[in-house]
């Protein structure tokens, strides 16, 4: 039995050491919303926090978490960060398939709660270890810069001309 | 097809044509190729024969007037959507299509995943309960407002049958019916019982365009709460009691089979319960996913490859030019004669793809002497139900299917395979298994996107003006295997040839010819993300522009020439190249701008890329702009979502991504070799909409399909160097090939420098 705190309780988790983390929250555990994408650290869709740095639980051993806490996208809103991504992610409405987006979430909090106003150099650093396939990250990056300012991203891009007939 | 003789209502496409079909292009186009008329069950605006049993299973609301609409005597409006969301937003497109007519808006309805049924959820244009194509919207446009207005008669017939005043005096808004000059008021729960017991009313009115209060407004999606705070449940987040995890190997070498298996150190690691053998595939089961992997590590495997033992990409590729030059070509389209003049010829070539969904294939099946329970994320319910059948041997009727959000379809769920090996694993064994396919399974068994050959040509006059125009392609074909009862005329595949054999532009003298050309059995083949355009107006555009250059024209100004019988597509791409500002001020040395334009998937699209060059030959996209013209844009916001995505999709396979063979196995395995755009590599996207009243086109498959021609144009106006096979060569980009052999050189061990492959 290992003991690790996730989302502020601790759970004793019948694994052994070597198990990542990720397969502890969603096989013994039931959390769900940390996904599986690639099992080797390459597409960030499993990403949580470990006191509070964003990191990839594929690769993580349980035995090599101690009393560090972990905190899953389930519980980020409990966080200002957290809060305020998720917000800007609905407004912006980022998702569309979404099942990378509990990772890129929880990377873009651990942003801007560093980094409280990022860049475009500073959000390229965070958010390019997580992959979307269906390559939301113009949204991605209008929310982060929505969250992080206040100032409406969304649909700034769509302009509807009328037609016009053949010259 | 059932909707063809439903009288055209509303704003067009009331009822779906021949004619519309062959406009609506890809999997569509390939489905109505011969125009057969074959009957086949198709969604249906009124109460079908097995909808009270559907209803009935569905919580057995108050009010079911067909198949999408649930009204729950708490005056809860539950929609069945019919098409499977992977991403594309068409749950929330289906749902203001029911909403706007049924008179509620989108905060007030809960969507539900549409249980496998053909009869009830079929798509017409397809002919099956099959999500694909960017046939959603174009296929439902008319039937699922209709479907609205059925039930919104009847709740209004009950108020107004209650109060003893005409229905016309009445109004809807947010679920409730007015009579406004005796003030009275009813909400949806209360009218349910009544509207219930009313008969369906032949005829309904649908509103005019202008009286929308949905439709038309960039509305966020129904399904992002969920995808936002995790609790949105995708087929791999199942668990059922008593469920075990297995995870699957299965022969490396395409078509191979198992020869034996050592299970001794697998069932000796701690959580491993079970190992199960097919044919042509191992799973190792466990408590959990993590003791599955383990043991299915420590399996030690023989296999028979099979035929394919020696097979690489080289020999297919070599065999396709070979059948292109040898073997009888089937004629999909020939208008004119070829006049004398100026040939030019050019080949090109494409690349098998994987899909490589974020989610990685998965199925929880439960089988059970009486029954079986599915659950899985699929593009084809009732295609999963017939497999599953076959493989258990129970009746249909006995095998349910619980639907899934799909993490990303891209076409690849469009398959059965992993369902029907799943299934296979799980009859062994009496508790309900979900099977996890690793990244590693799900890129190596992918049924990739087949690789094409192409020998494009045209016979031009003395301005460059195009007289003739020719394509004769080989590949292998995906509707072949996958519904070979819509084959064509002459064993015609319609998808190998769209958007060739019907160019936008106007050019009276056509041919365009197949030479089939199947792929070795154990390489399945299928449809990836913008099918038949995708690989030909990479092509076709490539070579437009290769004619524009050759003659000396700028490639706005060429293509413009082409496009003035064509008014839609000359409009989407003058809107384009005037925001990008197209020949305005200079560019800087190695940076160019890339057109590409196209009528796919009944939109007109028309996409131009800004790209840089580096000396060593890497290629950075600084800006896109994309003009689409896809008629009624029913949600703005997913209009632009699905183009900046879909793009991006092209993109990222056009920049890096192949499929390749090496004694008949896939050697890529991951998302390190096998890669996707990121963040810092995407560029602006600016996408334009033309406001339009045309019938709606399809949208989420023109991003990709525009993309890579736009890039390979943008490059050669960059760089003078003409990329006619994808994916991009940077070796042939760089300036200087010694130092980019040094930089290959100092990068490591690796795939290395590679000169061998012509432009």
């Amino acid at each position: 039995m290992i003991d690790i705190n996730i989302n502020g309780q601790s759970v004793a988790i019948d694994a052994p050491d070597d198990m990542p983390l990720l397969w502890a929250l969603r096989d013994i555990v039931g959390l769900t919303g940390t996904k599986f994408g690639c099992g080797i650290a390459q597409c960030g869709a499993c990403t949580v926090h470990l006191d509070g740095q964003p990191v990839r639980s594929c690769v993580l051993p349980v035995g090599a978490i101690g009393k560090k806490a972990v905190t899953t996208i389930e519980a980020i809103e409990q966080t200002p960060a957290g809060k305020s991504i998720q917000k800007a992610w609905l407004d912006v409405d980022v998702v569309q398939c979404g099942y990378c987006q509990s990772g890129q979430i929880m990377s873009a909090a651990a942003l801007i709660q560093r980094t409280p106003n990022p860049s475009d150099a500073d959000i390229d650093l965070a958010m390019s270890g997580n992959v979307c396939r269906c390559c939301t990250y113009s949204r991605i990056r209008a929310a982060i810069k929505q969250a992080a300012t206040g100032k409406a991203e969304v649909m700034q891009s769509v302009a509807v001309m009328p037609a016009r007939s053949a010259s | 097809m059932k909707t063809l003789d439903r009288p055209a209502s509303g704003i067009g496409i009331g009822g779906i044509s021949r004619r519309a079909a062959l406009q609506a292009g890809g999997l569509a186009l390939a489905f109505t190729w011969l125009g057969t008329g074959k009957a086949f069950a198709a969604i249906n605006p009124r109460q079908q024969p097995g909808d009270a049993a559907a209803a009935l299973a569905d919580g057995n609301p108050a009010f079911a007037p067909n198949a999408f609409i649930r009204i729950d005597a708490d005056g809860g409006v539950r929609l069945v959507m019919p098409m499977a969301e992977m991403g594309q937003a068409i749950y929330t497109g289906s749902a203001m299509l029911l909403a706007e007519e049924l008179g509620v808006d989108l905060d007030q309805v809960r969507v539900e995943h549409s249980p496998a049924n053909e009869a009830l959820y079929g798509m017409p244009l397809l002919g099956g309960q099959i999500t694909g194509g960017s046939t959603s919207t174009r296929g439902t446009f008319g039937v699922l407002r209709e479907a609205g207005a059925v039930a919104r008669t009847l709740l209004v017939s009950a108020a107004a049958a209650q109060w003893k005043v005409d229905p016309a005096s009445c109004t809807v808004e947010r679920g409730v019916v007015s009579h406004a000059a005796s003030g009275r008021q009813l909400g949806f729960g209360a009218l349910a019982g009544a509207a219930a017991k009313l008969p369906m009313p032949a005829k309904v009115a649908l509103k005019e365009p202008k009286d929308f209060r949905l439709i038309g407004q960039p509305l966020r999606r129904v399904d992002s709460a969920g995808k936002v705070n995790g609790t949105a449940q995708f087929g791999i987040d199942v668990r059922v009691p008593g469920m075990k995890v297995a995870t699957v190997r299965a022969s490396p070498t395409l078509g191979g089979v198992l020869a034996s298996v050592d299970d001794k150190a697998a069932r000796a690691i701690p959580g491993v319960i079970d190992v199960l053998r097919i044919k042509d595939a191992v799973a190792v089961v466990g408590e959990h996913f993590w003791a599955a992997k383990r043991g299915l590590e420590a399996l030690k495997l023989k296999w028979t490859p099979g035929r394919n033992a020696t097979l690489t990409t080289q020999q297919l590729r070599a065999a396709l030019a070979d059948a292109l030059a040898k073997d009888k070509a089937i004629v999909g389209k020939e208008t004119g004669k070829r006049p004398e003049g100026t040939l030019v010829q050019a080949t090109y070539d494409l690349p098998m793809l994987a899909h490589a969904t974020m989610e990685p294939l998965n199925t929880t099946v439960h089988v059970r002497p009486d029954g079986c329970d599915v659950w899985v994320g699929t593009q084809v319910p009732a295609r999963c139900v017939g497999v599953a059948a076959k493989i258990t041997g129970l009746a249909e009727d006995k095998v349910v299917l619980h639907n899934q959000y799909l993490g990303g379809g891209f076409g690849r769920r469009l398959e059965t395979d992993s369902v029907e090996q799943a299934v296979a694993f799980a009859k062994q064994v009496p508790y309900p298994l979900k099977v996890v396919w690793t990244r590693e399974e799900d890129i190596r068994h992918d049924i990739v996107r087949p690789m094409y050959h192409d020998e494009i040509s045209a016979v031009v006059d003395g301005e460059g003006r195009i007289q003739w125009f020719g394509d004769r392609i080989s590949g292998g074909t995906v509707l072949g295997r996958w519904a070979p009862a819509f084959m064509g005329k002459d064993g015609m595949d319609g998808d190998l040839i769209e958007c060739v054999a019907e160019p936008c532009y106007d050019l009276p003298n056509l041919k365009v010819e197949w030479v089939r050309h199947d792929m070795p059995a154990g390489l399945n083949v299928g449809w990836w993300r913008g099918v038949g355009p995708t690989h030909n107006l990479f092509v076709m555009e490539s070579f437009i522009d290769e004619l524009a250059q050759r003659a000396k024209k700028d490639p706005v100004a060429y293509r413009r020439a082409m496009l003035q019988k064509n008014p839609r597509t000359l409009a989407v791409l003058d809107l384009a190249a005037s925001r990008i500002g197209w020949g305005q001020g200079s560019l800087p040395a190695r940076v160019g701008r890339g057109v590409a334009v196209g009528d796919a998937f009944g939109s007109r699209v028309c996409a131009i890329i800004e790209a840089e060059v580096s000396p060593q030959g890497e290629v950075r996209m600084r800006r896109a702009v994309v003009a689409v013209d896809c008629g009624i844009a029913v949600n703005a916001s997913s209009i632009e979502a699905q183009i900046q995505g879909g793009l991006l999709f092209g993109l990222s396979a056009a920049l890096y991504n192949e499929i390749t063979l090496r004694d008949g196995a896939i050697e890529q395995s991951n998302f390190h070799d096998y890669r996707t755009l990121r963040i810092n590599e995407a560029p602006a996207i600016e996408v334009h909409l033309v406001k339009s009243a045309e019938a709606p086109g399809g949208l989420g498959e023109v991003g990709t399909a525009i993309a890579a021609p736009a890039l390979a144009n943008a490059i050669f106006a960059a760089t003078g160097v003409r990329l006619r096979a994808l994916p991009v060569n940077r070796a042939l980009l760089a300036q200087d090939k010694e130092a980019l052999k040094k930089k290959v050189a100092d990068a490591g061990p690796g795939k290395g420098f590679d000169e061998g492959r012509s432009a």
